[in-house]
């Protein structure tokens, strides 16, 4: 086995493209464990950590905010909660500080698991992966697009994730995830959601609840029809609204019985779940007025 | 591989490090230091707590090649000497250590809690401490010995 420690991005790409048996590691709290337990024996291990391209954030001038693949969870808690909020709040819930410190959205990305718990909020945003070879330069692949099949991606094997674009946050945001206890826990199901007041819009997506992270489609398409008259008049949620909203997103998944939780119960927590964030985001959305 | 690192201030070298490997297995089976604990190698006891170049780590997912340069600080680093650190002397105290597996882990990320918050809130404890198991004390003595702790630094 090999360890590789590039330096830099182009160095990065240079050696993800020479080496096609390598694996990234960036804060190798999903690598390592597969080593540890010698599931998985790579050729090489590419050391990201010290790349300092991809441990930086920025925003452009059309609100966009590149979020470098290498930015840790806490990171994201501590200085993104205002630009994005619902990925602050997730970010909040994975593992435990000690895992939050060394984990990051683009290995969240890289795992590609359904139940990560970054996907649904990048989801309902509506952000784009940034991804490179040193063969063909940069693409962003929306994250729509991004998710092919259980911990499998659009990444192809000369690639790496550079950054995440997201819109900054025009209103409120919320994720929220069921387990069995608050710290250290895989989703046993997870929903997140946008606000999107300038455009009419509400995103909404779920996790661990199908092969892959899903937007609820039906449910935006409905929340935005009854919300039409609501989002300059700032007035209550119509009866009905949140709980219909909840069934949709419930309809819109695709679970399974496993360990964590059976397909029926996985339904229902959505269906709880997305009716509770979206009174509380129209609620949040109604006070700022 | 060879590495090099910084290890509770001490320049540390080892050869024929596998390039798989953990920084836990480093600091235990080749630098000669047993304090963090190997319980569940995959980030979710806690028993293997260190500094990272300031920040609390699980060891076992930090790969040996990523501790290069880097400045590593054990629960052997904690006490000054003899003296054991007020964190430490409070677990002892308080009753907070029974077999002793989740101690070093807990020490230094008590240690890195109250250097960020000198009062924290009972809440603020527990969230402190969501990554650190313990199987034998139920946590109420080692919930006693962080404020203790804390009372002792102020
Ligand atoms: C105890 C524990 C608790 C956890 N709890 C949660 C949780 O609550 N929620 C959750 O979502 N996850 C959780 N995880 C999983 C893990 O922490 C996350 O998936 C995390 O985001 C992985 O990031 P990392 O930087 O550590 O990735 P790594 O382990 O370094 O890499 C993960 C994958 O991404 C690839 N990769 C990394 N960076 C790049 C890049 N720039 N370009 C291309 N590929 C890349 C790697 O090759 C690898 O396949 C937990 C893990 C542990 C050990
Ligand atoms: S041994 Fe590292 S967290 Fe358990
Ligand atoms: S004292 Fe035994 S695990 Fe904590």
């Amino acid at each position: 086995m090999e360890f590789l420690a590039p330096g830099s991005w182009p160095d990065a790409l240079a050696a993800r493209a020479e080496n096609p048996g390598a694996v990234p590691i960036a804060g190798g709290t999903d690598v390592m464990v597969d080593l540890n337990f010698d599931r998985h024996r790579p050729d090489a291990l590419i050391d990201l950590t010290r790349v300092g391209e991809l441990r930086e954030w920025s925003v452009a001038e059309d609100g966009t905010v590149r979020l470098g693949a290498g930015v840790s969870f806490a990171r994201v808690m501590s200085e993104l909660s205002a630009l994005a909020p619902g990925l602050a709040m997730a970010s909040r819930t994975v593992g435990s500080p000690q895992i939050r410190v060394r984990g990051t959205v683009g290995g969240n990305l890289g795992s590609a698991s359904p139940a990560g718990d970054a996907h649904p909020v990048l989801l309902a945003v509506g952000a784009a992966v940034e991804v490179e070879s040193a063969a063909r330069g940069p693409r962003a692949i929306p994250v729509s697009e991004f998710f092919t099949g259980v911990k499998t991606s659009a990444l192809e094997p000369d690639e790496l994730i550079s950054a995440v674009l997201l819109p900054a946050a025009t209103g409120p945001q919320q994720f929220a995830k069921v387990g069995t206890r608050n710290a250290m826990v895989i989703a046993v199901t997870s929903f997140g959601l946008a606000l999107h007041p300038e455009q009419g819009r509400v995103g909404a997506a779920i996790g661990s609840a199908a092969p892959t992270p899903l937007s609820a489609v039906d449910a935006q398409d409905y929340a935005a029809g009854e919300l039409v008259d609501l989002w300059s008049s700032r007035g209550e949620l119509p009866g009905g609204v949140a709980a219909r909203f909840g069934e949709l997103v419930a309809a819109a998944a695709r679970p399974i019985d496993d360990v964590r939780g059976t397909a029926a119960y996985r339904r229902h927590a959505l269906s709880v779940l997305a009716r509770r964030t979206l009174t509380w985001a129209w609620d949040e959305y109604r006070r700022a007025a | 591989m060879r590495v090099h690192l910084t290890v509770n201030g001490e320049r540390r070298q080892a050869d024929d490090v596998w390039e798989g490997e953990s920084l836990l297995y480093l600091l235990r089976e080749r630098l000669g230091l047993p304090g963090s604990k190997n319980a569940c190698e995959q980030g979710e006891c806690g028993s293997c707590s260190v500094y990272l170049d300031g920040e609390v780590v699980c060891a076992c997912l930090v790969a040996a090649g990523q501790a290069v340069g880097r400045e590593v600080v054990t629960v052997e680093g904690l006490a000054d000497g003899a003296d054991l650190h007020p964190v430490q002397q409070a677990f002892l105290d308080a009753g907070a250590v029974q077999c002793g597996f989740c101690t070093p882990g807990l020490l230094v990320t008590v240690h890195d809690l109250l250097a960020r918050d000198a009062a924290p809130e009972d809440a603020e404890i527990r969230e402190a401490l969501a990554g650190n198991l313990c199987r034998c004390t139920g946590y109420e003595k080692i919930l006693d010995a962080v404020r203790d702790a804390a009372g002792r630094l102020a």
